[in-house]
């Protein structure tokens, strides 16, 4: 098939010193100055061989997926299926029977509360989660609590953002259906230890999901040896298109849950009386998916793979060590999230000075950085911080943009002082 | 610094921002409204006295966020202060005017005056919110709502 043979052509070694010049918008200017991407655990920059297999799609083979008997919905079948078995590869699933598309890390998580939790959870029953979560894997529980009655219970955290793991393991009960942690935090840095957790869900039959939207791009994920039962994770944080996901759930789990959205794919035969439901991963799959969303997040798998998670990780930590001494040193800067086990994002305060002020002072020096609650609203409260400025790097973030950022962080000093 | 930044981040804001005016709760107020950023948690109380001739004769304010609103919500009361509610919303409406782009204030005809300086605000769309807020929490109490969100 033309389009495979494309798709897989580019599978070959990409080495990471210079795989920033596969992005083009890092050729343009922020108000004047050099664009500084410090914005990666937001929405990550995309390379161009995505691009091309997301264009190629719409320009040579856009057709409907597992309909059409003509070669060019046959071509966009494969490739979509292509995609799937490439986010099997990388987060090692059994069978892309256990890759569902999704149209993100939020709609994964929604369709595990709407399916396992619906079926599953009921009055007096508990649910874990932590306090650094995203308000995607609070909310969806917190609705299907007060839906069900049932009782949201909270890991604490250290003052540097690390698990209590003891508090965690006291809370494990008969009572627990299921456990929902995030596997690294967006706002903190903080890398959970997600295969402990998992091991001590396990060991009183709790299922776990782990939202893994920031890990992906910076660490290798092996959902058989972390043995968790969910996995949910985004395109667009792993430099693949917007609006796409995957929820990586076990076949036993996959194949025991209600569906979720009814339509059309999700079946085998319908009537007015009675509908057969399709096999997995379909039966998830109502309605015509994100066909070009997937295809994209499968060559940005094959991307991170063809550079490798050693040269990203070793990259990164380098990153990480430069960015933290370097913002350290400035005048009354406070980093928020000091984990031993971090992945490359700084979250920070500074005296005096709101982060959305900073956060307008570096975008008016071309530096991108996140500023708010980041979607943590709990965790915010915990540490007790409105707010904080968040500068997240990824494989192609250059030592320059962090030197970028501190500069512009000094004219802040100066301009407030 | 370049323009836009000296523009907007001017001595006088980083002055009202620093040690702001009317920084304070009105006890008895006449009325009062809490107004809430949810998206960057700016929250200010704003309270008024109003007279029988619907003059504010005073007005105050407490809470957090950036230096944007802070100073916005200070200049704002200095600016009220001894105004009819007609007035007030008539700059009111002006401000939200200027800071949105639809209004040049070195060019229409208006009563901003010292307001000017957040005129800037107009080239940052994600900033207007913060300029807004405690005029919306201001109008939202001379009206008696208790409540006011920009989201």
């Amino acid at each position: 098939m033309a389009a495979l043979s494309t798709l897989k052509a580019q599978t070959r070694s990409i080495d990471i010193a210079t795989c920033r010049d596969d992005f083009p918008v890092f050729s343009r200017e922020v108000h004047g100055k050099p664009l500084a991407y410090l914005d990666s655990a937001a929405s990550s920059q995309m390379p161009e061989p995505v691009m091309r297999a997301y264009t190629d799609y719409h320009s040579r083979y856009h057709a409907n997926v597992h309909r059409g008997v003509h070669l060019l919905s046959q071509e966009a079948t494969e490739a979509m299926e292509a995609a799937r078995e490439s986010m099997r590869e990388l987060i090692n699933a059994r069978s892309g029977k256990e890759v569902i598309f999704t149209s993100g890390t939020t709609d994964a998580i929604n369709l595990v509360m709407q399916t396992y939790g619906r079926s599953q959870i009921g009055e007096g029953d508990e649910i874990i989660i932590s306090t650094m979560e995203h308000h995607s894997n609070i909310v969806p529980w917190r609705m299907l609590c007060d839906e069900k009655k049932a009782v949201l219970k909270v890991i604490p955290i250290s003052d540097d953002g690390v698990i209590d793991m003891e508090a965690y393991e006291s809370m494990l009960s008969d009572r627990t259906r299921l456990v929902g942690i995030v596997h690294v935090s967006n706002t903190l840095g903080t890398i959970n230890p997600v295969k402990e957790i998992t091991r001590l869900a396990h060991s009183r039959d709790i299922p776990v999901l782990i939202d893994g939207a920031q890990a992906v791009s910076h660490m290798k994920v092996d959902v058989q040896d972390i043995d968790c039962d969910f996995f949910a994770t985004s395109g667009h944080k792993m430099f693949g298109p917007t609006g796409i996901g995957i929820l990586y759930g076990k076949e036993e789990m996959l194949s025991k849950m209600p569906p979720y959205r009814g339509g059309g794919d999700m079946i085998i035969s319908v009537s007015f009386d009675e509908v057969l439901f399709n096999d997995l991963p379909y039966k998830f799959e109502a309605g015509t998916p994100n066909i070009s969303g997937a295809i994209g997040m499968g060559k940005a798998a094959e991307y991170i793979q063809a550079i490798g998670y050693d040269a990203i990780r070793h990259k990164e930590q380098e990153l990480l060590k430069y960015a933290t001494e370097k913002l350290s040193a400035i005048d009354g800067l406070r980093i928020i999230g000091t984990a031993p086990e971090k992945s490359s994002v700084v979250s920070f305060v500074m005296d005096g000075i709101h982060p959305h002020d900073i956060g307008t002072i570096l975008d008016l020096e071309g530096v991108a950085v996140r500023t708010g609650h980041h979607c943590t609203q709990p965790l915010m409260d915990r540490l007790g911080v409105v707010a904080t400025t968040r500068a997240s790097m990824a494989m192609y973030t250059r030592k320059e943009e962090i030197d970028q950022l501190t500069a512009a962080l000094q004219k802040a000093v100066e301009i407030f002082k | 610094m370049n323009d836009k930044m000296s523009q907007l981040y001017q001595q006088v804001l980083l002055d009202h921002n620093k040690t702001p005016r009317n920084y304070r709760e009105l006890e008895n107020a006449d009325q009062e409204s809490l107004g809430y950023n949810p998206l960057c948690g700016d929250k200010y109380k704003v309270f008024v006295n109003i007279d029988e001739q619907d003059i504010v004769t005073d007005v105050t304010f407490i809470g957090d966020g950036c230096a944007i609103s802070k100073a916005s919500a200070s200049m704002m009361t200095n600016i009220a202060k001894g105004k009819h509610v007609d007035e007030i919303d008539s700059l009111y409406h002006q401000f939200h005017d200027m800071v949105r782009g639809k209004l040049d204030p070195d060019t229409d005809p208006n009563d901003l005056g010292h307001l000017k300086i957040f005129a800037g605000v107009r080239d940052l769309p994600a900033r207007v919110k913060c300029a807004v807020l405690s005029w919306h929490t201001l109008n939202a109490a001379i009206k008696g709502k208790e409540k006011v969100s920009t989201e």
